[in-house]
């Protein structure tokens, strides 16, 4: 069952890869719900009381060590229910564009959608390795090929800056499994290899390495602003609404519970500097005029905030953590989603520019301003859930650690709200005058953000149900 | 009895229908409609309040409810429950009833707005978060309700979004209060660490056996920063005067009755770990004196009619924060439901002559209203005198109750108590002689308009004035005899179960002389102010005129301008700075000066390239096809 999710997004990509047509929106917008159709098969056979569900198992490069080896648990499920939900909004978000190659930018999407789905279910080292790459080229080429102005520059950056982290996460995880007693890349014996010493922190350091940049963690954080900004709408969501959970998933799955005796001296420090850059990217946004930027910085202060949380060693910390890399992910693509609204309407992302708009447009005001609550984490939205436990696991482990992190909660709202009032708020202007309220097709991608958002914020159980056990028990292994 | 426990959800989650209904449907339906709707969402939880209120008594005195598991796994489980005592009750009643009231008054008031539907949508809201935030049966729920309250002030500040400064004085409340929120946050994680639970019950019953310590200190201090920023407190009062920028309604509902008192109500419902803690007792105290008589001054030069009800409000809240700080927690209690009436009612009559006033707030602009706008004149008389604690209405009991209670813990409190509320009596007079009596001194126009505002906002007017009248009988003094005194103390009774409440009593002599010393204060006051605004028909001076330290209270001691230098320039500098310094020079430089290298080298690389994109993208495929055909083989 596994091996049918995982490849039918690429069966998908190759098709449109193949074929070119006008038709590629829609038959893109149908692959993608065929494959969350298929996750949502999964899900219902899914038995979260076993640890790995739907296993698969054979032998690939024999010699060393590395097999296929695919399984889904709790964590993997919800990782994988959050890429296969996103996809599709996100491929009908950019129903209202019209753009050159349209069917190879979809195909593209497949491509990389195939790519998250491996890298949650990879249970081999290299398995994982090859499927962490293979999602950096499709997303490099979406920002290469139809992004804004300076891209090449900056998606090249991009493309190195990721690319060297992964490097030493290949370097850890061959490190690791010379020191396994069975030579194999999978999982299990990675947990069971003997480090110590200056190999153990090697690989900690290395692997952080890795997941820190995908994140990104400060300071390691510098291309994340510009590549967002420059990107396409669907890029830059693919990009925060997902790809940066790979990082984080990393965390919890692949660097904490495999060098565990590195943690009682480095993870303070991981936590600290997560949390400088919640404070750090926080005061930035605050004087920040492009939207989308501000939006960008927004994301650092966010993650950082789930990167202190997983180093806080902190059971409430990681729960937290996992839920709060689903709201993040609904939250920040439908943030995206509006800045598209508004610069495809006004031509502008700068706050300046703006005022008035929720005089001229009640129904993208509304959803607007549901989204930005989700983003302050007020209660009974998505936010406010993980948020909240982070900040109670953050606090646990160190309460003036908590206390700093907190004031992210006060900075958020601080720029989130100058955010809305400076473009909704006021009278309108020459520019935002004209602006026309949202059509069906942006009334559906913001509604179903919205429900989401809501629902999240009042049932989160529904979250914990599906992941609790299995972020207990690899939270365990972190001890 | 047990079923109606499994249905107190319905009382927060009527008005959190109305809400749907109106702001999803209320733009296609007419104004009537969307009012009533509204309307009755808030008084049949009115109703079902009451009703739950004449069945608790010494035998059943509380009803609790769990609806569902919010959040639960190993570690960690928290429920969406509510619980009902006297406490809540009276709370339920006072926001429901109110917000009833209020209802309908605005159904007259915001008539002619654009954005009636949404302002109903927002009231029902409101009324739902508030709920939430005095029925919920742990911190968790009662912290949600306490940031929903926070929003819905925000949208509702805001509700005229067209006006630059109201978005800001929007945007600054919210914040405040953020800050406040962030220290009660803090402050129930410390609580969770101590006890292990966010339940009140499990809380409260661990600590009264735990006694008290630092860490419970702390936790009630964080508290008390929650309450400081709900309950416009010293340093966090700034938002409140501003926050006047929304409709009248919502000055009257959640600027004066219901919202700024929860922090009132969240210490009188943690009165277990604040007994605890009589050092965070203290500080409460110091706190609400200050407060009470810092606003009180600035009251005094303030002509915009609700500004001076906005530093009231401040004033007479930093006195009920002075009952709890010596213990008396129902004494607080009593003068919030008075203060609670006898404050709605000014506002909405505020509002009743502004509405007169063709939107007119400045009284230096009114006058000789009382024979134009005849109910709203007598109603408005009640609530001045009520507020300024005129002999048996109800703020003299409420505030004669505080006052002997402060007394009893130390006479130079009382001193102080007894200043700020002379200067109380001096401001609101002012206000009331200056607005009602002499000659009128608006424009023409304004005066051809002059007229009485229509029946559903003048009988809102007088059921308030009503009970502002008789309010105080709910609890009388020790002195009039057992059965007819401390009825209300009696009934709240209940919820003290693990506080040891140590009162300090006065004896009747004392408690008589103190009455009496307050009601010759009160009265020379009304006298005084009468002589010169009426009588020597002297103006408040305009802004131009005034010098000194009447310049300093009239800008409200510069306190927003010091806050602005303090804390809002030095952080957008250093946003600023740590975007065009640290990071575009410092992190990103080393990061491009690393970066430059290995773009040189993959420069070799790049020749590679071509330009074709469908190349790339077969190579692409191709390559990985070709990785998992080799898996198929090996």
């Amino acid at each position: 069952m596994a091996i049918i999710l995982l490849f039918l997004p690429l069966l998908f990509a190759l098709i449109h890869f193949l074929f070119k047509g006008d038709f590629a929106k829609k038959t893109a917008l149908i692959s993608s719900l065929i494959v969350l159709g298929c996750n949502i098969v999964l899900l219902t056979q899914f038995d979260s009381n076993h640890s790995f569900n739907f296993i698969e198992h054979s032998p690939w490069i024999h010699d060393l060590g590395i097999s296929f080896d695919l399984g889904i648990d709790g964590l993997s499920m919800l990782m994988l229910l959050l890429t296969n939900v996103l996809v599709p909004i996100i491929i009908y978000s950019s129903f209202g564009d019209e753009r050159k190659n349209s069917s190879v930018f979809y195909a593209l999407i497949l491509l990389m959608q195939f790519g998250l789905n491996g890298v949650f279910m990879a249970l081999d080292g290299i398995l994982f390795y090859m499927f962490w790459e293979i999602t950096l080229i499709p997303i490099w080429l979406i920002c290469a090929f139809w992004g804004a102005e300076d891209r090449i520059q900056i998606t090249m950056k991009f493309f190195i800056y990721t690319f060297f982290g992964s490097l030493f996460m290949l370097l850890a995880l061959i490190f690791t499994y010379s020191q396994t007693p069975d030579h194999s890349f999978a999982l299990q014996s990675l947990y069971n290899a003997n480090l110590s010493g200056t190999g153990l922190y090697f690989v900690y350091g290395s692997l952080f390495l890795g997941f820190a940049i995908k994140m990104p963690v400060f300071p390691f954080h510098t291309w994340q602003p510009d590549t967002y900004t420059t990107s396409p709408t669907q890029g830059t969501m693919l990009l925060s609404g997902i790809m940066l959970k790979m990082g984080i998933y990393g965390v919890m799955r692949w660097m904490l519970p495999l060098a565990p005796e590195a943690s009682p001296s480095l993870a303070k420090w991981l936590m600290i500097l997560s949390i400088i850059g919640i404070v750090y990217a926080s005061i930035i946004a605050l004087q920040k005029n492009d939207i989308k930027r501000i939006f960008a910085y927004s994301s650092i202060a966010h993650v950082g905030m789930i990167a202190a949380g997983l180093f806080s060693l902190n059971i409430d910390g990681w729960q937290g953590a996992t839920f709060q890399m689903i709201a993040h992910g609904v939250n920040i693509v439908g943030l995206f989603f509006i800045v598209h609204i508004i610069e495809k309407r006004i031509q502008t992302r700068d706050l300046t520019h703006m005022g008035g708009i929720a005089k001229v447009a009640p129904r993208f005001a509304i959803f607007f301003m549901i989204i930005t609550l989700g983003s302050m984490a007020v209660p009974l939205t998505d936010g406010f859930v993980g948020e909240f436990l982070l900040l109670k696991g953050i606090y646990n482990a160190h309460m003036w650690a908590g206390i700093i992190a907190g004031t992210s909660i006060i900075l958020c709202a601080v720029y989130m709200l100058r955010v809305y009032q400076l473009s909704m708020f006021g009278e309108t202007n020459s520019l935002t005058s004209t602006f026309t309220d949202i059509n069906m097709q942006e009334t559906i991608v913001l509604a179903i953000i919205a429900i989401l958002v809501l629902v999240l914020g009042i049932f989160p159980n529904i979250i914990f149900e599906l992941v609790n056990n299995s972020v207990q028990s690899i939270f365990q292994m972190t001890l | 009895m047990k079923h109606m426990e499994q249905l107190l959800y319905l009382i927060p989650l009527l008005p959190f229908l109305g809400f749907a209904i109106t702001g999803l449907f209320g733009k296609s339906l007419s104004k009537t409609i969307v009012g009533s709707i509204a309307t009755t969402m808030v008084f049949v939880p009115f109703v079902l309040s009451t009703i739950l209120f004449f069945n608790l008594n010494h035998e059943h005195t509380e009803f609790y409810q769990n609806v569902y598991n919010w959040i639960h796994y190993a570690g960690l489980n928290i429920n969406i429950s509510f619980l009902v005592d006297p406490l809540s009750v009276m709370m339920m009643m006072i926001i429901t009833g109110i917000g009833t009231l209020i209802h309908i008054y605005s159904m007259g008031y915001m008539h002619d707005d654009e954005g009636f539907y949404k302002f109903f949508a927002y009231l029902n809201l409101f009324i739902f978060s508030m709920l939430l935030l005095v029925m919920g049966a742990n911190f968790i729920v009662m912290f949600f309700g306490w940031e929903g309250v926070g929003l819905c002030s925000y949208l509702l500040i805001g509700f005229w979004f067209k006006n630059k400064d109201y978005g800001k004085a929007a945007r600054k409340a919210f914040i405040m209060n953020r800050i406040g929120d962030l220290g009660l946050l803090i402050g129930i994680f410390i609580i969770w660490n101590q006890y292990g639970s966010f339940e009140y019950a499990d809380v409260f019953k661990s600590a009264s056996m735990g006694g008290g310590s630092t860490a419970l200190t702390i936790a009630t201090f964080c508290l008390f920063i929650g309450a400081m920023g709900k309950s416009a407190q010293i340093p966090l009062y700034t938002w409140l005067p501003d926050a006047m920028a929304g409709p009248t309604p919502v000055s009257a509902l959640i600027h004066a009755a219901t919202m700024v008192t929860a922090g009132i109500y969240m210490i009188v419902r943690s009165s277990v770990l604040y007994n605890l803690s009589p050092d965070t007792l203290h500080f409460v105290a110091i706190i609400g004196i200050s407060t009470s008589l810092f606003a009180a001054i600035i009251g005094l030069r303030q002509n915009d009619i609700k500004k001076v009800l906005a530093y009231s409000t401040v004033s007479q809240l930093g006195l009920m924060f002075l009952a709890l700080g010596v213990g008396a927690y129902t004494s607080a209690m009593f003068h919030l439901m008075t203060h609670a009436f006898f404050k709605a009612l000014l506002f909405l009559g505020a509002g009743s002559v502004i509405h007169a006033m063709s939107g007119e707030q400045d009284m230096r602009r009114m006058g000789g209203l009382k024979d134009k706008i005849k109910i709203t004149y007598w109603v408005f008389t009640i609530g001045t005198f009520a507020i300024c604690g005129f002999p048996l209405l109800s703020g003299f009991f409420s505030k004669d109750e505080i006052l002997a209670a402060v007394f009893a813990e130390s006479p130079f409190l009382w001193v102080l108590a007894f200043i700020s509320s002379m200067i109380t009596g001096i401001y609101m007079c002012r206000m009331y002689f200056v607005t009602f009596y002499g000659s009128f001194r608006g424009t023409k126009e304004q005066e051809h308009h002059l007229h009485e505002s229509p029946s559903n906002m003048t009988i809102p007017l007088m059921i308030l004035a009503f009970l502002s009248v008789v309010g105080g009988f709910l609890n009388l003094p020790h002195f009039v005899g057992e059965g007819a005194a401390q009825k209300l103390a009696e009934f709240l009774h209940p919820i003290f179960k693990y506080t040891s409440v140590s009162m300090l009593e006065l004896d009747e002599t004392t408690e008589i002389a103190l009455m009496v010393l307050t009601t010759i204060g009160v009265l020379t006051v009304i006298y005084f102010t009468y002589k010169i605004y009426t009588k020597d028909a002297s103006l408040p001076k305009e802004d131009h005129e005034l010098k000194g330290l009447e310049k300093v209270i009239a800008h409200k001691f510069y306190i927003d301008e010091l806050y602005d230098t303090l804390f809002v320039k030095p952080i957008t500098w250093l946003g600023g700075f740590t975007h065009n310094i640290i990071e575009k020079r410092g992190i990103d430089g080393i990061v491009n000066g690393i970066g430059s290298s290995v773009r040189f080298s993959s420069s070799m690389v790049r020749l590679l390239q071509n330009g074709n994109i469908e190349y790339y993208f077969l190579g692409l495929t191709i390559g990985i096809v070709f990785i998992f055909i080799l898996k198929l083989i090996l």
